[in-house]
């Protein structure tokens, strides 16, 4: 087998990025890339935040020109539906009764929106936020001065209320936790985001669950939530997380949970079909061993690449850095590590302010850190947590502390 | 086109082409130029392409924006030429930029 056929399902950033790599390392047989998107790959982060207000073009969230594919003997198909593994034979199996025969198959099928499942849900002018189709959709009913009801805060619905708040329209966000991204951050950071969002005038509704949407003509006109609330609508924004899209691994009989089951180094049970990005449910260092799934570009990327240097007969097992970002208007947030319960927090500048860093630490060793326009905090965190540094929470806490101290530079 | 030369820290040489208004880290990503990462699409969120720009070329550059003023700050071996390569935008002024790159992005 001296020159395999690698075939990825999915070419969102993890797929490309599996193709990209190969290609880097010289990897001289057939790849070809199956999107169901009509679209080339593309950079979903930028669609919540720059692509609305316009200042990002659908050029640029495009990752590769078009003939980077042929320059690097990449095939790249689009708006094709994967169906089916033959995992005997080798065959991919599409819905419009094509097949390609693969020697290793990449599975990068990502996650889809989780639906919002009340009545009304189906109306018009209710949309998600996951695919430049949406987006596209999405941007033209973005009109100053209209009625923007966002059921989620989260960071996508956060992410969208920012740049609605920005764009002129009236935006009240709901959500059935206690305070925003109330899964993903500490209390800290969610408070320093709910005040900063209400400058921005955004009107931000916790324990607050959606009893029905109330329509007219077809299109959404007001939520109505379980405590009796009436909020005016004239579109919705639905932003309440996302379920993998496993179905493929799961009709050839591949161990899936929340996520397709993949050892360190993304091998599914079958040695012939890896898993990466958000649909892949990994053992993550980070999570103190645990099993997760991380919908972050950084996952997708950096299990893109372990998958290819494997292919390439380089194998190292997945033990990458988990990292994130979220940009609110003018709130940059990031973050390193994996958040555990049971931390002790330490707050690194003030928090009556918006440059803060938040340490957490688990039996006293740094394990997840978050910053707001603190990038370096965050860059020196990301080192710190890679190489295992040992940083003290009062260390954390001085902000006279030069993080840097910690490292030596590469020489 | 406007052409930019990338050095590796090894002294090895990489001279491709780009589109004017593309930034200098997609134009290294575009043509699999190692040494740049730039993992999180050029949104100023990664630090991963940073590059030391020539002294010659320095004063040509749009000055370093407030966002890449913070991230700089959390690279390693930042020196003063010190850029983040995916906010510099080609245009034609710059054709045969040099762009050196650090021992290590991470």
């Amino acid at each position: 087998m001296s020159k395999p056929t690698v075939v990825i399902i999915g070419a969102g950033q993890a797929g490309l990025q599996v193709v990209a790599s190969l290609r880097e390392a010289k990897f001289e047989g057939r790849l070809v890339l199956v999107g169901d998107e009509v679209h080339a790959p593309y950079q979903r982060p930028p669609l919540s935040k720059g692509y609305l207000l316009g200042d990002t073009t659908t050029a640029q969230v495009t990752l590769r020109p078009a003939q980077f594919f042929a320059q690097h003997n990449i095939e790249l198909i689009t708006g094709k539906h994967a169906i089916a593994i033959d995992r005997s034979r080798r065959l991919a199996a599409f819905e419009d009764d094509s097949v390609i025969e693969y020697d290793h198959l990449v599975l990068a099928t990502g996650a889809r929106n989780r639906a919002l499942q009340v009545p009304g849900a189906e109306l018009g002018n209710v949309f998600y936020l996951r695919s430049l189709d949406e987006a596209i959709a999405l941007k033209e009913r973005m009109v100053a001065g209209k009625n923007a009801v966002v059921i989620g805060a989260g960071f996508i619905g956060l992410e969208f209320a920012a740049s609605a708040a920005k764009h002129g329209l009236n935006v009240t966000v709901l959500d059935v936790a206690e305070r925003p991204m109330a899964r993903a951050v500490s209390k800290t950071m969610s408070d320093i985001f709910q005040r900063e969002h209400e400058k921005m005038g955004v009107t931000l509704c916790f324990k607050s669950q959606v009893m029905h949407l109330l329509g007219e003509q077809g299109n959404v006109r007001a939520v109505e939530t379980v405590d009796g609330r009436v909020l005016p609508a004239d579109l919705v924004v639905v932003g309440i997380g996302v379920i993998p899209n496993v179905q493929l691994a799961a009709t050839c009989d591949l161990p899936v949970e929340d996520g397709i089951l993949v050892d360190e180094l993304m091998l599914t049970s079958d040695p012939n079909i890896s898993a990466i990005g958000d649909v892949a449910a990994h053992v993550n260092d980070f999570a103190h061993g645990h099993r997760v799934r991380l919908e972050s570009v950084q996952n997708a990327m950096d299990q893109a690449r372990c998958v290819a240097a494997r292919i390439v007969g380089k194998p190292a097992a997945y033990q990458a850095v988990p990292w994130f970002w979220s940009n609110q208007g003018s709130l940059a947030l990031q973050m390193t590590g994996l958040r555990m319960s049971e931390c002790e927090e330490v707050v690194r500048g003030d928090p009556a302010g918006t440059s803060v860093s938040v340490f957490s630490f688990h039996e006293g060793k740094l394990a997840y850190v978050e910053s707001l326009n603190r990038a370096a905090d965050h860059m020196l965190s990301r080192r710190l947590l890679s190489g295992r540094v040992a940083l003290t929470p009062q260390q954390a806490g001085d902000i006279s502390f030069e993080l840097k101290s910690l490292l030596t530079p590469a020489r | 086109m406007v052409q930019v030369r990338f050095i590796q820290h090894d002294g090895t040489e990489n001279v491709v082409e780009g589109n004017e208004g593309d930034s200098v880290m997609q134009t290294a990503r575009d043509n699999m130029v190692p040494g740049i990462i730039g993992d999180c699409g050029g949104n100023c969120s990664c630090a991963t392409c940073h590059g030391y720009v020539d002294a010659d070329w320095l004063a040509k550059l749009e000055p370093v924006g407030e966002n890449e003023e913070i991230m700089l700050d959390g690279v390693m071996n930042q020196e003063k030429n010190s850029r983040l390569t995916c906010q510099i935008k080609l245009k034609r002024e710059l054709n045969g930029l040099v762009i050196r790159l650090p021992i290590s992005q991470v």
